[in-house]
């Protein structure tokens, strides 16, 4: 009686498991246990045919080609989650989930949506397939005028990195236009890259496109390289995590602050701006990317806490164990294809939470939030009254007009 | 089987088009150009059918901006050959200028196949496959949906309004004009294009003379009334109710 | 030489196509111009039927069983050889599945100057002028039609049908047809739609509900609307992930992107994931409650009503206006 291990193609599981070792403390994954605490915790993991755990088995079978003939990576929204809980700490995150990702583009299994976002961030710089011209239309009417580095030509502190959707996407447009007041109001000597700026390319590097990626960032590194300013800031955690942790490797560093960061250090010269009441039940949501992924989690609340009448709740998941809104990792492009695998939407889920504690507002401090939860407000049964703002238009409204 | 597709790019409609100083052309100051929506179908096409049945697929374009980026990512989707045209494309030029120019690249060739978009969104004196066909003397069917190659012969699904399908024969050589491939144009990553960028060559192929006559000639060029906000239309249910069947008669859509 | 125009008469199964109506129309603009006669070139075999409600002076009619359905090489073959010894003014083709596949040819073939997605047509004094529609309906070339004979593909929304049609049946006149020897292009058979698998992006004319439609009894009332106008129901995202209707209907960023002749948004907000899938939708009509509903900003044409007000009366007035 022979029990010989079937050899499914070891030459795919071999050079995809040594290409592990290149992504930082990728080689952790020797060490993993295959406890599941990363298919547990991990929001679809129930979904997936092979979820990280599994994958892990598989690969060391040598059996991973049966992985990569499967879609269910796609379900992976980067959240972080799984890397957060592993007791080996392996990078499941940037290393496995990507690098399966990577994989399936390679070979051409990719969803119809998450295409059309890849091949517009190739084409006009930016997923939404909008005009790279119209990528600062949205200063529009706004005074002072918002300077644009590259029609201005002076130095300025703080280059304002803005992001695809809050240029592009009109809800989020609302929170940056609020953003820009609190820093007039700061006297903050801020510019922007306008149609110089090109999408930071994170959330394409984690769906898989690392070609993509570098593309962008080559850009922008091109674009930062012509103006002078000292450190930059942004509303996008997506942005904040590209530009703190994956822009340095390829050359392009400068020091990066999440808005909330940059504000809270500001709290001083804020807190007498914030003249009138704000009454209201808030929840806190924090984003992936700037909570378990960088760890900024205390700043955001800090704010809120600054605007009298504001209650700050907690939802049940919050801080290092929050709930994804499901846009991270290419889920902004996958809504069709995760929606048809699961009939549920993980926003919905956040909004459910954010009910029972009976917030009024679920404050949010990522650009894909807002329309995520806007849109999740109108499918949940009994949500119709919450409002989901961002810190900065809570701000903006204890500063009254 | 030796698969010719041939490739026009045309103005990218995402972007604002304005019309040039003179009035009688497209500003090309701001003006992109992407792959013509129905050429990238006919290279999946061409694509789908190199891997059914093997054989050589070359790609041929005119030079303009973009062409290169064009030509490398047919290459990376499985292109083998990749040409492009030089000459005087920079102005613009008309279908049938095109067509004349595609044809002398065709000949050379001998493919069994030819496959191009069916048309595109610039074209003022038709589409360019038909007047390749009979240039070449090949026959021609447009709205092509489907193709089956096969020893005997070559079938293809041609489509008509309301989802009505033909089903044709036609002999080999042939031109087709592609409506739809059999699956949407695939996705090739960033990556596989720059490493196309390395390893594929695009030759060159002059056109010293280009002749655009059976084109017409424009005397004006301008843009529709801009679209503002919705008209609204006043008054009660049976009002608007009449005013929108008046709009939709007027429109041709009753 | 003449100054006649000619149309060739698109005919699927049994049916004259609108466009032909379009183009008698067209034609008879022209002819006034030219003061020649409107001739319509019908191609078929035993089919002279169809000749019936043409606005012509005159039909030439050439009937041969290898013209029953359109093949590219025996139409082409046969108008060449008509357009060749007539010489007409122009001859007008429909922008579409049939008449694109032999009006350039004939136009290589004969060398004669061809212009395409012609929208409208004029005669000012002596010159016959032309406004293509071109870049998906966002640019319009005009110019003067070339002589002595110009070839034109005609595009829907320029003329009305009706001035195409009429009550006097016009005289029929048979034409032999040359010898079909040796043709590259056959049918072997038309496949019919299968029921129920409608794609929307092939559709002209789509009736899109959205959250206001509240519950899925009430997508029958869209249904009816969309039955009267002989078209298709589609959705935004809300719709169908109540299950309302299937995902193959929906429209937008994680659906498809459609190019309808018209849309009709029924109680659709306009979000952005939605719009971005109507973006070349040639005329939009929306219908919201909210008069801040951003789905106004991209339709040509709004009203503020309640659609369950609205959708009887203009599935009435529609059905009226198509049979009466």
């Amino acid at each position: 009686m022979s029990t010989t291990a079937t050899n499914q193609n070891p030459s795919i599981s071999n050079t995809f498991y040594t290409s592990l070792f290149n992504v930082p403390d990728g080689e952790r994954i020797r060490k993993c246990l295959q406890c599941g605490d990363c298919s547990g915790i991990c929001p679809f993991g129930y979904l997936m045919v092979y979820p990280p755990s599994r994958m892990i088995a598989f690969l060391r079978a040598e059996r991973f080609n049966k992985v990569l003939d499967t879609d269910t990576v796609w379900m992976c929204v980067s959240c972080y989650a799984c890397t957060t809980v592993c007791p080996s700490q392996i990078p499941l995150t940037p290393g496995l989930m990507t690098r399966a990702k990577e994989e399936l583009l390679l070979a051409g299994n990719v969803p119809t949506e998450l295409q059309s976002a890849l091949e517009f961030s190739q084409r006009y710089g930016n997923p939404l397939g909008e005009s790279p011209r119209k990528r600062a239309d949205w200063i529009k009417g706004i005074e002072p005028e918002v300077k644009i580095l590259g029609k201005v030509r002076q130095p300025v502190d703080v280059l304002w990195f803005v992001g695809d959707y809050p240029s592009y996407h009109p809800r989020v447009q609302l929170s940056t236009k609020a953003m820009t007041r609190i820093l007039n109001a700061l006297g903050v000597d801020f510019g922007i890259l306008g149609p110089e700026e090109n999408s930071d390319g994170d959330s394409q590097r984690l769906a898989g496109e690392r070609g993509l990626f570098e593309m962008l960032a080559e850009k922008n590194g091109i674009a930062f390289s012509k103006y002078q300013f000292n450190e930059i800031i942004t509303t996008d955690p997506h942005v904040f995590n590209a530009l703190k942790n994956e822009y340095p490797a390829l050359g392009i560093s400068y020091p990066v602050r999440h808005y909330t960061q940059f504000l809270t250090e500001r709290l001083d010269q804020l807190k007498p701006l914030l003249k009138h009441e704000v009454n209201a039940r808030v929840s806190y949501h924090d984003p992936c990317y700037l909570g378990r992924a960088n760890g900024v989690y205390d700043e955001p609340r800090e704010l809120l806490e600054a605007i009298s009448g504001v209650e700050l709740v907690e939802m049940s998941h919050n801080h290092a164990n929050s709930l994804c809104c499901g846009g991270g990792g290419g889920g902004m492009w996958l809504d069709g294809f995760q929606w048809e695998k699961a009939h549920v939407r993980l926003s919905e889920w956040r909004i459910h939470e954010a009910i029972t504690t009976g917030a009024d507002v679920l404050a949010v401090a990522c650009p894909y939030e807002t329309p995520r939860f806007e849109d999740a407000v109108k499918m949940v049964q009994g949500a119709g009254k919450l409002k989901v703002k961002d810190i900065a238009e809570l701000l903006t409204e204890a500063m009254g007009d | 089987m030796n698969i010719v597709v041939l490739v026009k790019l045309v103005p990218d409609l995402i972007e604002e088009l304005t019309i040039d100083a003179r009035g009688v052309a497209l500003d090309t100051t701001w003006l992109r150009l992407i792959i013509n929506e129905f050429d990238d179908h006919a290279i999946e096409q061409g694509i789908l059918l190199k891997e059914r049945s093997g054989g050589q697929l070359t790609v041929v374009a005119p030079d303009v901006e973009g062409v290169d980026d064009v030509l490398y990512t047919a290459a990376a989707k499985g292109a083998d050959r990749l040409i492009k045209l030089v000459g005087d494309f920079e102005g613009g030029v008309n279908n049938h200028a095109l067509a004349r120019a595609f044809a002398v690249v065709v000949n050379e060739l001998q493919p069994n196949l030819v496959l191009t978009g069916v048309q595109a969104h610039d074209d003022l004196d038709g589409p360019v496959g038909p007047l390749l066909a009979e240039y070449l003397k090949m026959p021609y069917v447009g709205y092509v949906a489907g193709v089956t190659v096969s020893d005997i012969k070559t079938s293809l699904r041609k489509e008509y309004p309301g989802g009505l399908i033909a089903e044709m024969e036609v002999t080999l050589p042939a031109v087709l004009g592609i409506q739809a491939a059999e699956q949407p144009p695939r996705y090739v990553a960033v990556s596989k294009v720059r490493q196309a960028m390395k390893t594929s060559i695009i030759e060159e192929q002059p056109v010293p003379e280009l002749n655009p006559s059976g084109g017409p000639t424009v005397n004006r060029m301008f843009q529709p009334e801009a679209a503002g906000r919705a008209t609204m239309i006043e008054g009660d249910v049976e009002e608007i109710a009449t005013r929108l069947v008046e709009i939709l008669k007027e429109t041709g859509v009753l | 030489m003449n100054q006649d125009i000619y149309i060739v008469i698109e005919h699927l199964r049994g049916q004259v196509a609108d466009i032909s109506y379009v183009m008698l129309a067209a034609a008879r603009v022209l002819a006034q111009g030219t003061r020649g006669d409107v001739v319509a070139v019908l191609l078929g075999h035993n089919a002279q039927g169809l000749a019936n409600d043409l606005a012509a002076n005159r039909v030439l009619y050439l009937n041969h069983p290898m013209l029953a359905d359109f093949t590219s090489d025996a139409y082409q073959k046969v108008l060449a050889g008509l357009i060749g010894q007539a010489v007409p003014r122009a001859v007008l083709f429909g922008h579409t599945s049939v008449g694109m596949d032999v009006a350039s040819g004939i136009s290589a073939q004969l060398g004669l100057p061809l212009v395409s997605q012609c929208y409208s047509i004029r005669a000012e004094g002596d010159t016959l002028k032309f406004v293509s529609q071109i870049c998906g309906g966002k640019i319009m070339a005009e110019g003067d039609l070339p002589g002595p004979t110009v070839l034109i593909t005609v595009v829907p929304g320029g003329f009305k049908p009706d001035q195409g049609k009429s009550t006097q049946s016009p005289q029929v006149a048979p034409v032999p047809v040359p010898s079909l020897e040796g043709l590259r292009v056959s049918l072997k058979q038309y496949i019919e739609p299968e029921a129920g698998d409608i794609d929307i992006t092939r559709e002209p004319i789509l009736i899109a509900v959205g959250r206001g439609i509240q519950n899925q009894d009430n997508v029958e009332l869209a249904e009816e609307l969309a039955k009267a106008l002989g078209g298709v129901v589609c959705a935004s995202r809300p719709v169908v992930d109540q299950g309302w209707l299937p995902t193959t209907r929906l429209v937008g960023k994680s659906g498809k992107t459609v190019k309808p002749k018209a849309y009709l948004a029924l109680g659709i907000s306009g979000a952005p994931e939605h719009v971005e899938g109507i973006t070349d939708s040639e005329l939009v009509i929306a219908v919201n409650t909210d008069p801040a509903a951003p789905i106004f900003d991209v339709a040509k044409y709004g009203a503020e009503v309640d659609m369950f007000d609205l959708l009887p009366a203009l599935t009435e007035q529609v059905k009226q206006a198509k049979g009466g």
